[in-house]
């Protein structure tokens, strides 16, 4: 009959960490990070462990010696930020995805899809290829790539400024038209009365002085591909004649460093099977060659590959991600760059406090070009004809774009529902998700636990800088705004 | 707020509300407003959150429960015997099915599985 109880309080979607000698609480709702004092931590024990109604609740405070009303103004506190909620939860409400005209911001062009190397892992060559790629153009060519500047402008809308990406293949096989799309888009977005800046990934074998001065005179940030010192780097990465690369980048990579002068230079290392030890790889890369920053991914791979990772060599690289976390901290606190990437990437994502409707920007803000001019969501899914979300000359094709955005939306990832850590993750990578489970709306469940753990990493790094170093998460945050 | 700590953009702006608010009820308890009900013992049927109202209650519209697209009960998203507990033990309406508070709480002892000993289950005389 009658049920109506009076009603309790429950405790929101947290997650709870100490850092610093402080207690914090991560609400998942929102993506906001609350250092709580001793009476917060007091009142989610109490209503954690029994059902307390608000008189009962009140009642219990006031009775440890504290004053009514300032029992009452804790309560309500608590309340108003949702922190605690009288009677049953309203189910969390999902972010809300930007809208269908969300402008965009950023291009990927595949300025060629073809390589000098034969990386036995490319997501673009190897085994678990999506490219489709036979009877498609091999080089983009510069009336496509002006058509991909000019579409960018219109798309961009509003936006002050806008940023292309050059990709690969290799990159640099195609320079002489990347020089060319350089001077034809600094021309469009200064007619448009826009800012424009610029990156590129490159495997380095074919950087020469006259490139890098290049790069540097137009501020083009430089991402390198590679895996570590060269008996690492040349288990993968090598020549189609199986010739490893090391000793042909290692002297490129000296001059690019020297001499590259505006932007920050990259490393992006891929990790497989017996290429995981990150602590080694992170020195090679950070103190001997002198990279300004290094991020290290797991290969994407179906599950049997012989090169992907298992557990165990998962757990092994977690272990060692803590470790350069750790130094990352010590670095921070006297107020040091560490040039992690991996930590840098989500403490400015903690800073802001994102609530990831998608996973990434691929499809919204960002899409990727193929050599032919195919729009497709990222650069991972260039020229898979399963993944045309439009052409450069005839504009993005907007039902393809509804589909792949509604599928990749966190709230239509079941498992993700429980997760605390979606507003970060939302789910992972839509292209690993499509290799792993072919849909690009699957929840990367391969990697859940992983992506707890680094993320509580993550927020133990933020707390204890909230403590002890505040600064410098400021100071982060503003230069993280200019790159 | 006093005992909270906003340590990032997202807990600031969550602040900048709550703080707003909080100035507002002290400006009304300054002026001798009575201070804002935080019990919530009575709610509206229209108040977020809505108190439960079980899945095919005759209270709410739920199409798909009575009969499927046949006009049987075969084919329903749930079994028609789902509502018992609903009702009986989750619902605020105080009439459908006997009350297990008070009255009757024997009145479902004999029906372990609802699809299969719903027979069991009999009228009550209070």
């Amino acid at each position: 009959m009658n049920a109506v109880h009076t009603p309790t309080y429950r405790r929101a979607e947290y997650h709870g960490f100490n850092a610093g000698g402080s207690a914090f609480v991560y609400l998942v709702s929102a993506g906001a990070i609350f250092e709580i004092d001793e009476q917060v931590q007091d009142v989610l024990g109490r209503i954690g462990g029994q059902e307390l109604s608000h008189a009962a609740l009140v009642r219990e405070l006031s009775n440890e010696g504290g004053d009514l009303s300032d029992a009452e103004r804790l309560v309500r506190e608590l309340r108003a930020a949702q922190l605690i909620h009288l009677g049953a939860a309203a189910p969390a409400p999902v972010p809300e995805a930007p809208p269908a005209d969300f402008p965009l911001q950023a291009l990927v062009l595949n300025i060629t899809n073809q390589c000098n190397l034969a990386c036995t892992y490319c997501y673009e060559f190897g085994a678990d290829k999506i490219a489709t790629p036979a009877g498609k153009p091999k080089y983009m060519t510069l009336e496509t790539a002006k058509a991909s500047v000019d579409l960018l402008i219109a798309e961009a809308a509003h936006r002050p400024s806008i940023h292309i990406t050059f990709f690969g293949g290799e990159t640099l096989m195609n320079f002489k038209l990347l020089r060319d799309v350089v001077n034809y888009a600094n021309a469009a977005t200064a007619a448009a009365f826009k800012g424009i800046t610029y990156s590129l990934t490159t495997n380095a074998t074919l950087l020469t002085p006259e490139i890098v001065a290049f790069l540097s005179d137009n501020r083009i940030g430089v991402t390198v591909s590679m895996d570590g010192p060269p008996e690492l780097q040349d288990k993968h990465r090598v020549y189609k004649n199986g010739k490893g690369s090391y000793a042909v980048i290692e002297p490129r990579l000296r001059t690019l460093i020297a001499h590259h002068r505006t932007r920050a230079v990259t490393a992006r290392v891929t990790l497989t099977e017996g290429v995981t030890d990150v602590v080694r790889i992170f020195r090679h890369l950070k103190d001997d060659l002198g990279f300004h920053e290094v991020g290290f991914a797991p290969v994407t791979t179906g599950e049997t590959r012989t090169y992907s990772i298992d557990a165990e060599g998962m757990d092994s690289v977690l272990a060692q991600f803590n470790l350069l976390a750790q130094e990352w901290l010590e670095f921070a606190l006297r107020g040091e760059v560490h040039g992690f990437t991996n930590v840098s990437e989500t403490i400015s994502e903690l800073i802001a406090g994102v609530n990831k409707s998608h996973p990434c920007g691929a499809g919204m803000g960002l899409m990727g070009v193929s050599p032919s001019g195919d729009l497709s969501p990222c650069h991972r899914f260039t020229d898979a004809d399963t993944h045309v979300m439009g052409h450069v000359s005839s504009g993005i094709d907007r039902a393809k774009q509804g589909d792949f955005l509604s599928r990749g939306h966190v709230g239509a990832k079941y498992d993700c529902q429980s997760c605390w850590a979606r507003p970060l993750c939302a789910g992972g990578c839509h292209h690993e998700a499509f290799v792993r489970y072919g849909d690009t709306g699957h929840a990367n469940l391969h990697y859940c636990d992983w992506i707890r753990q680094w993320t509580d990493t993550c927020l133990h790094i933020y707390g204890e800088l909230a403590v002890k170093n505040p600064g410098f998460l400021e100071r982060f945050a503003e230069r993280k705004g200019l790159s | 707020m006093k005992h909270l700590r906003a340590i990032n953009k997202k807990a600031r702006r969550i602040d900048d509300a709550v703080t707003q608010m909080e100035e507002a009820i002290e400006a009304a308890a300054a002026s001798g407003a009575t201070p804002p009900e935080m019990e919530e013992d009575v709610v509206a049927l229209q108040q977020a959150p809505r108190p439960h109202v079980p899945m095919g209650c005759t209270l709410s519209f739920s199409p798909g429960w009575e009969v499927d697209a046949g006009g049987g009960t075969a084919g329903l998203c749930q079994p028609v015997e789902r509502d018992i507990y609903d009702c009986y033990v989750t619902c605020f309406w105080p009439v459908q099915v006997p009350d297990h508070v008070n009255y009757s709480p024997d009145w479902a002892s004999n029906c372990a599985t609802a699809t299969k000993d719903w027979r069991n289950l009999d009228l009550v005389f209070p």
